[in-house]
C-alpha cells in the first residue's frame, strides 16, 4: 500500500474507486472493465499534473515520504558484492552514514550514504539519517581508502542534516563535517554525489562536494530546513510553505542556478511509486557522470571540482 | 574595583536622568556584570571588562587597529558582489535587511580584509563583522574570504581569519551553503602556497561556519568564552530536552576536548599570533636549514 501525502487526496480517492471496480470486475462482473480503463486513464492523467507542478513545499513531503527508496535500495539495486565497512577508528561506528566497498556495473567503489530507517526500529538504531562526528571521520577514511586504491566515490545524500546533540558538539561535530568536505575536494579519483531525498545543510555538504552532483526530481537540497528557516525568520514554523518557497530548494531551481549538474527523472507519482524504476534511473545517470570523469588525472579531477566550487560566488569572483 | 559598582552607577544614575547624551557615550556598562567603565578605558583595555576578563564583541576596524603594527594596515577592496541572488523575502525583503546593515555597520559585506605588518612581518587578517547580518555567511562574505586568501597568496604572507557568525546567510538559500566548499577550496589554494592559516575564533562562532573555515586552521585560537560549536545551544535543548552541561560549547571547553590549540586572552593575543607565524614561516623566511651545531659552518 502507498500511503499518500496531503496533497494526493484526489489521487488516493481515485485509487480507491479504481480498486473498487477491480473488486467487481474480479466478481465476474464485466461492464466495470471500460470503467476501469477510462478511470485508470483519468489517474495517469492526474498524477502527471500533480506530479508536474508540484510546489516547493510539496517536493519537501515527497523527499521526505516514507517509502521513497532509501539507501538500501540503491545499494541492493545498483551495488554488487557490497562489502560494508565499519567505523572511524576513533570512538564508535555511526549507523547514521553507511559505507562499504563494492561494485558498481562491474567496477569497483566505494560506496557512502545516509541510512534513514525504514521503521521505528531501524530509524531509532540509524538516528533517522542523523550523522554524529564518528560518521563523518569513516566517512573521511573510506574516501582516503578510495583515494589510494584509485577507487571512484559514489556518495548518496538523504538526511535532514547533522545531529545536534551534547556528545556529538563534545567530540567536534563542525570539524567533522569541515574534515569531509574538504577530503571530497581533495580526492584525486571521482566523486559522484547524489541528492536522492533531503540534502539538509553541512551535514550534506560533506559528503556532496563531488565533481558531479545528481539531483531527483523530486528531492530537495537546502541550507535549512523550510521549518528552521520560517521559525527564525517569520518567527513560527507555520510559514514553513512560503519558506521553502523562498529557499529556492528544488532540484529544477538548484540546477537554474548552477549548484547542480544534473536532474534525473522519476516515475510519475514519485520515485515511491516505481522504486526499481527510479534506482535504475538514478544508476544510468551515475555511469554516465563516471564515464565523462573516466579519463581524467587526479589533478584534473581536483581542478574539476575547484572550479565547480570556486564559481558558485559573484561573476569574476573565481 | 568594587567602588565602581557602589559609587559610580548610582552617580551615572544621575546623570542620565539629566538625559546627558554626551555623558551616556563616555560610559560602557559591561554586558556580563554590569560593571560601569570609562569608554576611553576600555577601548584602551581592547574591549576587555578590568572588572570580569568579558571579551567584548569587536569589528573589524578594532581587530586591525589593536593587530598591525603602529595600527598602519591597507583594507583589501571588495569587489561589489552579487546582492540578493534569490530575491529572498519573508518578513521584511532581504535587500532591505542588507541595505540597513550595510548603512549601520559602513561596511559592504560581514567579512573586510586588510593587509599589514605584523611584529615586522607582512600579514594578511580577514575579519567577520558579527553585528553585520549576525556575521553570517554568504555569497558575499564567501568573495571577501576568497579575495583575502588570494592576497595572502600574491603577497607571500600568512592569512589569520577571525570567525564570528551565526553561520550561512539564510536568505541566499543553497549559494550560501555552498560557500562552505567554496571557502575549503580557498584554503586548499593557500595551503598548495605553503602558507599558514590561523583561525582565532569569536564569540559566537556557529552552524556552517564553524563547519568549515573555522575549523580547518592549521593552528586554531580562541578567544576566552566564546561559543562555539555547530548547532546552536536551543536547538540542541530542543531536540534532547535536557539542560547543557556548565560552559558548554565555551573556548575552555573546546580546549579541555581537544578541538583547539589555545584560549588566548585579547591582551595576548598579538604577541601569540607574531610567536606562531614566526616560527611556522622560519624555513621558508631562512630559505633552507639553519646550522644547528656551531662548527657546522666550518664542515668538520
Ligand atoms: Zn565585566
Amino acid at each position: 500500500m502507498v500511503s499518500f501525502l496531503e496533497f494526493e487526496k484526489p489521487v488516493a480517492e481515485l485509487e480507491r474507486r479504481i480498486n473498487d471496480l477491480r473488486t467487481l470486475s474480479d466478481a465476474g462482473d464485466v461492464d466495470v472493465v471500460d470503467d476501469i480503463i477510462r478511470l485508470e486513464k483519468k489517474l495517469a492523467n492526474l498524477l502527471e499534473s500533480t506530479y508536474g507542478g508540484l510546489s516547493a513545499w510539496q517536493k519537501t513531503m515527497v523527499a521526505r515520504h516514507p517509502q521513497r527508496p532509501h539507501l538500501e535500495d540503491y545499494i541492493g539495486g545498483l551495488i554488487e558484492e557490497f562489502t560494508p565497512l565499519a567505523g572511524d577508528r576513533g570512538f564508535a561506528e555511526d549507523p547514521a552514514i553507511i559505507g562499504g566497498l563494492g561494485r558498481f556495473r562491474g567496477r569497483s567503489v566505494v560506496v557512502l550514504g545516509n541510512q534513514k530507517g525504514r521503521d521505528t526500529e531501524s530509524r531509532l538504531k540509524h538516528n533517522f539519517g542523523m550523522a554524529r562526528p564518528e560518521g563523518y571521520r569513516k566517512a573521511i577514511r573510506l574516501m582516503q581508502l578510495a583515494d589510494r586504491f584509485n577507487l571512484p566515490v559514489i556518495t548518496f545524500v538523504d538526511t535532514s542534516g547533522a545531529y545536534p546533540g551534547i556528545g556529538a558538539e563534545e567530540r567536534g561535530q563542525a570539524e567533522a563535517i569541515a574534515r569531509s568536505t574538504q577530503t571530497c575536494l581533495q580526492l584525486g579519483v571521482p566523486l559522484i554525489s547524489t541528492v536522492v531525498g533531503e540534502g539538509g545543510s553541512g551535514g550534506a555538504v560533506a559528503l556532496a562536494s563531488g565533481n558531479r552532483v545528481i539531483m531527483f526530481e523530486h528531492a530537495i537540497y537546502s541550507v535549512i530546513s523550510p521549518e528552521g528557516c520560517a521559525s527564525i525568520l517569520w518567527r513560527t514554523s507555520d510559514h514553513a510553505e512560503d519558506a521553502a518557497n523562498a529557499l529556492k530548494l528544488t532540484a529544477q531551481d538548484l540546477k537554474k542556478l548552477g549548484v547542480i549538474d544534473r536532474i534525473v527523472g522519476e516515475p510519475l507519482g514519485g520515485a515511491h511509486r516505481q522504486p526499481t524504476d527510479a534506482v535504475t534511473s538514478l544508476g544510468d545517470a551515475i555511469a554516465e557522470s563516471l564515464q565523462e570523469l573516466q579519463a581524467m588525472s587526479a589533478d584534473e579531477l581536483r581542478r574539476d571540482r575547484r572550479e565547480k566550487f570556486l564559481s558558485l560566488g559573484s561573476a569574476g569572483v573565481a | 574595583m568594587n567602588w565602581m559598582r557602589d559609587y559610580v552607577r548610582p552617580t551615572l544614575r544621575a546623570v542620565f536622568k539629566r538625559s546627558d547624551d554626551s555623558e551616556e557615550v563616555k560610559w560602557h556598562s559591561c554586558k556580563k556584570c554590569g560593571q560601569m567603565i570609562y569608554r576611553r578605558d576600555f577601548v584602551a583595555a581592547q574591549y576587555v571588562c578590568p572588572q570580569c576578563d568579558h571579551h567584548e564583541r569587536i569589528g573589524p576596524q578594532e581587530r586591525f587597529d589593536a593587530l598591525f603594527d603602529e595600527g598602519v594596515y591597507q583594507l583589501i577592496d571588495m569587489p561589489r558582489g552579487m546582492d540578493d541572488p534569490l530575491k529572498f523575502r519573508d518578513k521584511k525583503k532581504y535587500a532591505d535587511r542588507l541595505k540597513e546593515s550595510r548603512s549601520k555597520t559602513d561596511r559592504q559585506e560581514a567579512i573586510s580584509a586588510a593587509t599589514g605588518k605584523l611584529a615586522g612581518q607582512r600579514t594578511v587578517i580577514a575579519v567577520q563583522d558579527f553585528a553585520f547580518m549576525a556575521g553570517s555567511l554568504g555569497v558575499g562574505a564567501g568573495d571577501a574570504f576568497l579575495v583575502a586568501v588570494r592576497e595572502a597568496i600574491a603577497e607571500n604572507a600568512p592569512f589569520v581569519m577571525f570567525t564570528a557568525a551565526g553561520g550561512a546567510r539564510m536568505q541566499e538559500g543553497i549559494l550560501s551553503l555552498m560557500q562552505m566548499p567554496r571557502t575549503t577550496v580557498a584554503l586548499e589554494l593557500l595551503r598548495e602556497a605553503g602558507l599558514p592559516y590561523i583561525v582565532v575564533l569569536t564569540d559566537p562562532t556557529t552552524g556552517g561556519v564553524t563547519a568549515s573555515y573555522a575549523m580547518l586552521g592549521d593552528i586554531q585560537i580562541s578567544e576566552p568564552g566564546a561559543l562555539i560549536g555547530f548547532a546552536g545551544p536551543r536547538v540542541i535543548e530542543d531536540t534532547i530536552r535536557e539542560q547543557l552541561p556548565e560552559g558548554f560549547q565555551r573556548a575552555e571547553y573546546l580546549l579541555e576536548h581537544g578541538m583547539i590549540d589555545m584560549v588566548v586572552h585579547r591582551h595576548e593575543l598579538r604577541d601569540t599570533l607574531a610567536g606562531i607565524i614566526s616560527l611556522l614561516i622560519d624555513q621558508r623566511r631562512a630559505g633552507g636549514d639553519l646550522p644547528l651545531l656551531a662548527n657546522a659552518s666550518s664542515g668538520a
